[in-house]
């Protein structure tokens, strides 16, 4: 317990001077995340809407596959995107591998299918309510998927959500297709995971207080303006 | 075609005719072989009880639906597309998350109205019906007259030729009806053609000149409405009316009666 009561102690005194090691690991794992769940979410809206909109062969398959690649093992999907990335990988000409570019892409694998489910899901009921009147009004197939993710857009907001949680927490894929190298690819999740092997408790507490302030501000902040949004337009 | 048009810009897609038609789903036959003619002028009602298929009557000629045999053709359409001169209100009204104005703005936007325009339209059609206060209120914290009557503002912005009403006054109180029933007047006197459907016998005499009286897919009587309800020459439309009349007369001993006909 004297343990713990010292880690934190030296951890909230790093939080609080602001180290800059500290402050390098945060902005990158932002980055890293924010980029992936942006990218995410401009591949998985509009790919869940169309799947909630048209019907076409396969769409079963599609709609299956993506509920199921939700629960993807992130160190699976490291080792995917760092097999492809890898000099002898079919895209290693662009020696991406251990870079932040690589960890974003290995984020949007994981991020992509989670944003797309949710949105089919969201979009899909909103479709049953407005199809007549949106097709009595002569709305085409893409004014229709616009409206629906306008009308949406604050139930949207938790399957981007859900994105960036994922994101900002796993640890699998980031290792492996990053590297964890020190002030190039180390963000918080790699960290804490090297700190706590290393022993410096203190160095990995503080960073694991930053991630739960974080993701808690975050969650908090969205839904506080989905309320207030949902009480104007009465959901 | 002769047919009588209130807009002198372009002529009426009307007559609408309905050629052999039959709708089928889920192995059942809803439409069985409808042939009829809607033409310009008078209010056409579309009665029957629950089930007789008047919904989907409506949005066959609406074309939602589409019919499994048959043809339904629109005579005055002359290679334009019919669809942009209809508009429908449904009996559930269909509200954006948006606000009052941007509900009836975003159908204009997708009739291809140019903005400047829009806003007079919008401002105007919230004034026919009673809405103006109301225009950056969200749409669907209205109660449910008013937002029936924000979906006949939306529908009349339009300006349609033909507007189809599937029973828009089915889950309203009294005063929402008449208040609708105004509306829906005001929309036919300035040269729209109204088709509805009703199951309220009440309503279809304030608001008919013409009634298609349907049982369980089949059109069984189509004429004035006058001449209709003096008398239908159709043994099931006569007990259609006759059961109104049973329910309103008052029978001794027994109170429940009156509350029946709200």
């Amino acid at each position: 317990m004297t343990d713990f009561g010292s880690a934190l102690g030296a951890a909230l005194s790093l939080v609080v001077r602001l180290d800059p090691d500290l402050a390098e690991i945060v902005l990158l794992s932002l980055r890293v995340s924010v980029g992936a769940v942006l990218l995410a979410t401009l591949i998985g809206m509009p790919l869940g809407a169309a799947v909630a909109l048209f019907r076409f062969p396969g769409r079963t398959v599609i709609v299956v596959m993506l509920n199921a690649l939700m629960g993807l093992p992130p160190v699976v999907v490291g080792l995917i995107v760092y097999l492809l990335l890898s000099r002898a990988g079919p895209l290693g000409v662009f020696g991406l591998l251990f870079t932040p570019a690589a960890m974003i892409i290995a984020q949007v694998v994981l991020v992509t299918p989670i944003i797309a489910a949710l949105t089919r899901q969201v979009v899909e009921d909103l479709w049953t309510e407005y199809e007549e009147q949106l097709r009595s009004l002569g709305a085409g197939p893409g004014r229709a998927l616009t409206a629906l993710l306008w009308d949406g857009r604050f139930t949207l907001m938790t399957a981007v959500l859900a994105g960036f949680g994922r994101a900002s927490a796993e640890v699998g894929a980031v290792m492996i297709v990053g590297g964890n190298i020190d002030h190039v690819t180390r963000v918080m999740t790699t960290a804490i995971a090297l700190e706590v092997s290393k022993g410096d408790l203190a160095l990995a507490l503080g960073l694991g207080i930053i991630l739960i302030v974080l993701s808690t501000g975050v969650n908090g902040a969205a839904f506080a303006l989905k309320e207030a949004a949902q009480r104007r337009h009465a959901g | 075609m002769n047919s009588p048009s209130a807009f002198p810009a372009s002529t009426s897609i009307l007559p609408l005719e309905f050629y052999r038609v039959s709708f089928e789903a889920g192995g059942k036959r809803l439409i069985k072989d409808l042939s009829c003619i809607f033409a310009a002028g008078p209010s056409t009602v579309i009665l029957g009880p629950n089930g007789a298929g008047k919904s989907l009557l409506l949005r066959l000629c609406h074309g939602l639906l589409k019919p499994s045999a048959g043809q339904i053709i629109w005579h005055g359409a002359e290679g334009r597309d019919p669809s942009v001169h209809q508009a429908m209100v449904f009996q559930r009204p269909v509200m954006l998350r948006r606000s009052v104005a941007a509900n009836v703005d975003y159908a204009l936007a997708l009739r291809g109205v140019p903005r400047r325009q829009r806003r007079d339209l919008v401002a105007e059609s919230l004034k026919e019906t009673g809405l103006a206060r109301l225009a950056r209120h969200p749409a669907r914290v209205l109660s449910f007259g008013e937002q029936q009557r924000l979906a006949l503002a939306r529908a009349w912005a339009l300006m349609p030729q033909v507007l189809f009403l599937d029973e828009p006054t089915a889950n309203l109180d009294p005063a929402a009806t008449h208040t609708v029933e105004h509306v829906i007047a005001a929309i036919h006197a300035a040269g729209t053609q109204v088709i509805m459907t009703t199951h309220d016998l009440a309503q279809a005499r304030r608001l008919a000149d013409e009634i298609l009286f349907l049982h369980r897919g089949r059109l069984l009587e189509k004429g004035p409405a006058d001449a209709f309800f003096a008398g239908p020459r159709n043994d099931l439309a006569r007990a259609f009316l006759r059961g109104e009349l049973l329910w309103r007369r008052p029978r001794d001993g027994n109170s429940d009666q009156e509350t029946q006909n709200a």
